[in-house]
């Protein structure tokens, strides 16, 4: 115990008034999250604009918390959503239960869910929170049609699968980028 | 608070709403109320880097008598749901209440005999928060919406069935949009 003691204190507060300061100031100054954050999902698009979903509900076995309901449909000639036979007819997922585990992610087979990096999802109401297919689908990028339309870039869905990056780029989708680079990615 | 209540409505009460309303909303004092690991979060948002001062609402108080708003952070067991009650009813007037994370908005991943299946079986709640943990953000951006709430409530019974019959909702604008830097 020293004389100075008790003043010492006050120069720890004092020096600190020379520093950098190291709040971040969150809504005026928006920082992106790190790339791989798990936010909001979306549901991608092939290159063409039909729907990657085939409405298989692995991703709705897979939740930890049952956040996810799917209901599948038939494609038929007519009326075509995506390549192949199925597809996801009915897409909800609770938000009020999703704890971004990302386990949904891994199950699906067709990369057709993903998370992009929204996170400010805050509402007053329950149902709100429930986000159903048509909030959850990726946005058209160029050169993409929305569903239902028939195969544009092959003849049956295996060609979807096994050329999918070739035909991005016949598509015009740059090099190095792919379809489900969402809005979080122009943001940066 | 009983004056306004008298009063008819239209005379000057619009612009006092307003300012009743902004008092209101920058100093609204927290209650301590964390349950589990969002409490985590929440602190990290009381603190330097995130610093909720910049609101108005760095004190945590530890007595719901100063406090305006239970930051429910969360999962909320039956064993604790008459604690929270007791603790929201004795806080004043008006007063708020935001569900951080799913395991308080709805019981989130545990769907199970201890948890209560969102706190809005025991209280009102004004804003649902998701995310396990929401980060900090997520929850100043939440706050940011309720403060929006806060600033459209009305002033009276009077001015409230009006705003009730009129069906008007608050729009909640993610909070990076709405105070964006104008380029």
């Amino acid at each position: 115990m020293g004389v100075f003691d008790p003043v010492k204190g006050f120069g720890v507060t004092f020096s600190t008034m020379f520093k950098k300061v190291v709040t971040e100031q969150y809504p005026e100054d928006f920082r992106p999250t790190a790339p791989r954050y798990h936010g909001r999902h979306q549901l991608n698009r092939h290159p063409d604009g039909l729907e990657k979903c085939v409405g298989c509900e692995l991703c709705a076995w897979a939740c930890p918390a049952d956040a996810i309901f799917v209901e599948g449909g038939d494609n038929t000639e007519e009326e075509r959503y995506s390549p192949g036979e199925r597809y996801g007819k009915d897409y909800q997922i609770n938000y009020l239960r999703c704890i971004g585990c990302g386990l949904c992610v891994e199950a699906c087979p067709t990369r057709s869910l993903t998370m992009i990096n929204e996170y400010e999802l805050a509402d007053d109401d329950r149902q709100r929170l429930i986000w159903t297919k048509e909030q959850l689908l990726a946005p058209l990028l160029p050169g993409m049609e929305a569903p239902p339309h028939p195969m544009r870039l092959g003849d049956d869905e295996q060609d979807y699968y096994a050329r999918g990056p070739e035909l991005a780029r016949e598509r015009g989708v740059p090099a190095g980028e792919t379809v489900e680079t969402g809005r979080e990615e122009a943001r940066r | 608070m009983g004056l306004e209540e008298k009063l008819p409505n239209g005379i000057l009460l619009t612009t006092v709403e307003k300012l009743v309303n902004w008092t209101r909303k920058s100093s609204l004092w927290p209650a301590t109320f964390g349950l589990a690991c969002c409490a985590i979060e929440m602190m990290t948002t009381g603190g330097p880097r995130y610093d909720l001062a910049r609101f108005g609402m760095e004190v945590f108080r530890a007595s719901p008598r100063q406090a305006d708003l239970m930051i429910v952070a969360g999962r909320v067991t039956n064993k604790m749901a008459p604690v929270l009650r007791q603790i929201y009813d004795q806080m004043p007037e008006p007063r708020w209440v935001l569900a951080m994370g799913v395991c308080a908005s709805s019981g989130g991943m545990f769907n199970n005999y201890a948890v209560v299946q969102g706190v809005d079986h025991i209280v009102p709640v004004d804003m649902y928060l998701p995310g396990c943990p929401p980060r900090p953000e997520m929850l100043m951006d939440a706050i940011l919406k309720l403060h929006a709430k806060i600033m459209d409530e009305p002033l009276g019974p009077t001015r409230a069935a009006l705003r009730a019959a009129s069906g008007k909702r608050t729009e909640l604008i993610p909070s990076s949009v709405r105070y964006a830097k104008k380029k």
